[in-house]
């Protein structure tokens, strides 16, 4: 097995041993300052109780009204994706499309990402599509936004506000705790531990360069 | 070989993006992916500055149309009126709605240009090999990585309030052909940061400090 403790940092590619570190403490880059792994106590019950309660939060969201406006004797309420819908109806097809990716379908691929990984973490040896999902959960939360869409939701009412009488619905508060807990998966789930475990694509035994490596920059 | 900082690329080893394992590319291979997750391996972003040039003259085109042209249209009984990113900003101010201007105004007009401004000088001081303020231009790629999704805030006011005001015939908002240019600026200036590879800053200052050991050895 090549050596997991020697790393190349990926902001500025110093090659670097990870030091054992007490829980909550972090390792960085001696050379650009960034944070290479940190030690999350008890990560895998602590994700996976946040990613079940964030997942009850998603559906609630999604399936409840969110916002509503009362004036001149009519009320309308709407869902993010009706938002999206809305967009999609005046011709605005690709902003529409960019919308429903970034505040619905990334957060729903993010979270149920990863439960899969924690799942599948279950096994002494987590098999590989574990890693392949774990190799594009980065993707999906560069691309979730929801705390975003809550600023912009916040700015709309505002503007609103001057009009009409604004009803906050169910699923705006689902979203704003929905954004908590995904801050707090974030500061819990070690990627690291789960690659430790997980199975190689190349399950065969190594290749002898790659056993050489290892050995070479051990000494 | 510089036996102060050594660095992957100077020992032949290449590092992950998926996972993070170090490994070395089999004999005679070059590159090759990864034994333990199956992603690519490239020693470095492959044509990084390339592509991050490329999507920032993109972006830079986008970001014209996207501040001149109105982002939303309002269509009430006595005609419409359309407003483009900066009108909302003066709309919006008022002795209760100052501070969320200033977080529009910083958000949809600042942050997209001064990205594209950052990035720009990362691609041309890595382009002239320089070896000054490292940790600095690494610190300035790290804050537009994190920032930069914040400029979609308008995208997003602009749906929610497009999809609440819907009173036909007394009152109706629509989308203006600006919101597509500046949508495409904050898709584009993301994907500028993530084609840049922030390993080529350091890089020159790698070969300069082997250079400077040879007289010694």
């Amino acid at each position: 097995m090549p050596d997991a403790t020697l790393v190349a940092c990926l902001d500025c590619d110093l090659l670097q041993r990870i030091p054992e570190v007490p829980a909550g403490a972090s390792v960085r880059c001696p050379r650009c300052n960034k944070e290479l792994w940190r030690h999350k106590p008890d990560s895998y019950n602590r994700t996976f109780a946040l990613t079940v309660a964030a997942l009850v939060l998603y559906l609630i969201a999604n399936t409840v009204p969110m916002l509503g406006l009362h004036a001149v004797g009519r009320e309308a309420f709407t869902t993010v994706v009706g938002g999206a819908q809305q967009l999609w109806h005046d011709g605005q097809e690709l902003v529409a499309m960019l919308v429903l990716f970034a505040a619905v379908i990334s957060p729903a691929l993010q979270i149920g990402f990863l439960l899969a990984i924690l799942i599948g973490c279950r096994r002494e040896r987590p098999p590989f599509w574990v890693g392949l999902l774990l190799r594009h959960l980065e993707f999906t939360r560069t691309w979730s936004m929801i705390e975003v869409m809550l600023l912009g939701v916040l700015v709309a009412l505002t503007k609103i506000a001057d009009y009409a009488h604004v009803i906050l619905g169910t699923a705006l508060f689902a979203l704003f705790a929905l954004v908590f807990l995904l801050a707090a998966i974030q500061s819990t789930f070690d990627p690291r531990e789960v690659w430790e475990r997980v199975e190689w694509a190349e399950t065969e035994a190594l290749p002898p360069a790659n056993k050489k490596s290892s050995a070479e920059v051990v000494s | 070989m510089s036996a102060l900082n050594p660095t992957a690329l100077e020992q032949g080893l290449q590092s992950c993006h998926g996972c993070g394992l170090l490994s070395r590319p089999a004999d005679g291979a070059e590159e090759g992916r990864c034994p333990r997750c199956d992603e690519d391996l490239h020693f470095r972003k492959p044509k990084s500055l390339e592509r991050t040039l490329a999507y920032l003259m993109a972006a830079a085109a986008c970001y014209i149309p996207a501040n001149l042209l109105p982002v939303m249209i309002t269509n009430t009984s006595k005609g419409s009126e359309s407003d483009t990113i900066m009108q909302g900003v003066v709309l919006l101010w008022s002795p209760t709605g100052w501070p969320l201007s200033i977080i529009v105004l910083f958000a949809s007009i600042m942050i997209p240009s001064a990205k594209i401004l950052a990035l720009l000088y990362l691609v041309i001081s890595v382009k002239r090999g320089s070896i000054k303020n490292n940790s600095q231009r690494v610190r300035l790629y790290r804050m537009v990585e994190i920032i930069g999704r914040w400029s979609m805030v308008d995208v997003f006011v602009d749906t929610f309030t497009v999809a609440l005001i819907q009173l036909q015939p007394l009152m109706s908002v629509e989308p203006g052909p600006g919101l597509l240019f500046f949508a495409a600026v904050v898709v584009l200036t993301m994907l500028a940061v993530e084609s840049f590879d922030p390993r080529l800053i350091w890089d020159s200052a790698n070969a300069q400090e082997i250079q400077d050991e040879v007289p010694n050895a």
